[in-house]
């Protein structure tokens, strides 16, 4: 009795494991699935003028996301831009000037520490530190001077991305053949030109799937950026404006949303967001699978 | 270059702790961790419903994503090689993109739309999707350090495969996967998105995970954005109660992976 009961709980334990597998893998094809089912009516009622048409205007039924589209881009591109320079030399520092030792792992948890720093955190700090300062530079140019706008929140979230993207780069780094490196040493030549004409090109793959993950990250994020771009659904006139993004938009307005077509809508920007950053993902990650091996 | 770049990395971090720890530090009190928040415009009150209501979150959160996490990354540690588990190995970093939000939407359209209403627990499941990721990773990465050696002895003695999994794999890989565990709530302790059509919000004590409840993060936006200085007292407060909470796991997820690491 007790040898028959061991054998079924194995079965059920096997079963079990190769379900919660498979549910796993298709958990993203479910999340697609659900959110297209309730966007349908808004896809339907907006066609695909929604992705050019400049007016977001719930109280009409009239929607039109392109302000979003590229308040989002520029938001994430320049915060991109931003942190780039800074991800890649912290990225060498830790990876390549100094893989091992106390003070290089000391001075990694302290750039980890930026990823325990919750979004809502460095939106609240954003608004307090630099929203005046960012004021006050718009003065200085006789532009509007909220201090909010798509350039407080690149900044801030440049800051957000560094952790992120340094440790990815760092990773694909510090896999650079040191065979590779020795020979470029023994051709005389410098630590910076090692870095420069080896290590970089020969990595350049990697690093540009750190980055697109990160761009990933940035086109997501969400509280920082809600907090800090001001919420305005129009179309920015420089990088100092106001604008709105794709993930801001569904938190500020997805609870207030009155009306199966406004909700459908706000859904609609969220399948958006969602089929953008799932094939950003999955292109960075086999590229990242492919430079491990 | 790189040394000043790094350093200026360097920096950032330290002027956004000091900041936080000097608004911070003034702001707390006894009131903030004793009291729920007082109605507009009169000053004190604190924050306990929402630490209440982020430990039931989250607790909830961990309680789910702890059971299948693990159970996922004992099958990719077990089936390596196959082809199923390269897709479900990429799937589960795919998802570890997908933003918050976008899963607090799906979880609003699976849960609070059929349900009718906002609840602790609709926000506990969208977090427990967004800690599978870490659990399932450090489960399987622990679990393939272990030699078969061990496992194929224990299979040797008649033991079952379930059996060989409980007493034998996971107690000897347990420390690299309670500090997946522990990196899963340190992901999601400090999240708003998923929660904001969830978890809701109440500025009531709630101990019950049927109703909507404030979190500490849901507590610093919306006091954040609010025009009362005495509201970004306490956003301060609750700021650093968090950041200090997440740094204290990510500290003990070091001293684990130190210590507790698989060594054969």
């Amino acid at each position: 009795m007790k040898s028959r009961w061991r054998v079924l709980e194995n079965k059920i334990f096997v079963k079990w494991l190769s379900i919660i597998a498979i549910v796993t893998m298709i958990l993203l094809l479910i999340f697609f699935i659900t959110l297209l089912v309730s966007s349908w009516p808004a896809i339907k009622a907006n066609g695909f003028g929604i992705l050019w048409r400049k007016t977001w205007d719930p109280v009409h039924n009239n929607y039109g996301m392109l302000p979003f589209l590229v308040g989002t881009l520029i938001t994430s591109f320049l915060a991109l831009l931003i942190s780039a320079p800074f991800s890649i030399a912290a990225a060498l520092f830790l990876g390549e000037y100094y893989p091992k030792g106390a003070i290089p792992n000391i001075f990694r948890n302290v750039i980890e520490l930026l990823a325990a720093i919750p979004s809502v955190v460095y939106g609240f700090w954003g608004l307090y530190t630099l929203a005046p300062l960012v004021s006050k530079l718009e003065l200085k140019m006789n532009l509007p001077a909220p201090g909010v706008g798509i350039f407080t929140a690149s900044i801030v979230l440049s800051i957000m991305l560094i952790p992120y993207s340094v440790s990815l780069i760092r990773q694909v780094i510090s896999m650079t053949p040191v065979s590779l490196k020795e020979a470029a040493y023994a051709l005389g030549s410098t630590r910076a030109e090692v870095i420069t004409k080896v290590i970089i090109p020969s990595n350049i793959s990697g690093i540009s799937a750190g980055f697109l993950l990160s761009l990933g990250r940035a086109l997501g994020e969400t509280m920082a950026i809600t907090i800090l771009i001001g919420n305005s659904p129009e179309m920015p006139h420089n990088i100092f404006s106001p604008s709105y993004t794709m993930a801001s938009v569904i938190a500020n307005e997805f609870t207030e949303a009155v009306g199966d077509v406004y909700l459908s809508t706000l859904i609609e920007v969220g399948l958006l967001l969602f089929v953008v950053t799932t094939i950003i993902n999955l292109i960075g990650r086999i590229i990242i699978k492919k430079v491990s091996y | 270059m790189v040394w000043v770049l790094t350093f200026s990395c360097l920096a950032v971090v330290f002027i956004i702790l000091f900041y936080l720890f000097k608004m911070g530090l003034g702001s707390l009190n006894w009131a903030l961790f004793s009291q729920g928040p007082k109605p507009v415009g009169e000053t004190g009150g604190g924050i306990l419903n929402a630490i209440v209501g982020s430990l039931i979150v989250v607790v909830l959160a961990t309680i789910i994503a702890i059971p299948i996490g693990i159970s996922a990354g004992i099958y990719l540690a077990e089936n390596r090689g196959r082809k199923l588990s390269d897709w479900v190995a990429l799937a589960v970093d795919v998802l570890q993109g997908i933003p918050s939000i976008v899963i607090g939407v799906v979880i609003y359209i699976w849960i609070v739309k059929p349900t009718g209403k906002f609840s602790a627990y609709s926000g506990s499941i969208a977090l427990a999707i967004m800690m599978l990721p870490p659990i399932i990773k450090n489960t399987e990465e622990t679990l393939i350090l272990i030699p078969t050696t061990l496992k194929e002895a224990s299979l040797a003695l008649g033991a079952s495969y379930f059996r060989t999994t409980m007493k034998i794999l996971l107690p000897a890989g347990i420390g690299g996967i309670f500090s997946g565990c522990i990196i899963g709530v340190a992901r999601i302790a400090g999240e708003v998105a998923p929660l904001l059509f969830t978890a809701f919000g109440n500025p009531e004590l709630i101990f019950d995970p049927r109703k909507p409840v404030d979190t500490i993060p849901k507590v610093i936006f919306t006091y954040a954005s609010s025009p009362y200085d005495d509201w970004h007292r306490i956003a301060w407060g609750g700021s650093l109660i968090l950041v200090l909470f997440i740094i204290l796991l990510n500290t003990i997820i070091k001293i684990f992976e130190s210590r507790w690491k698989v060594q054969f």
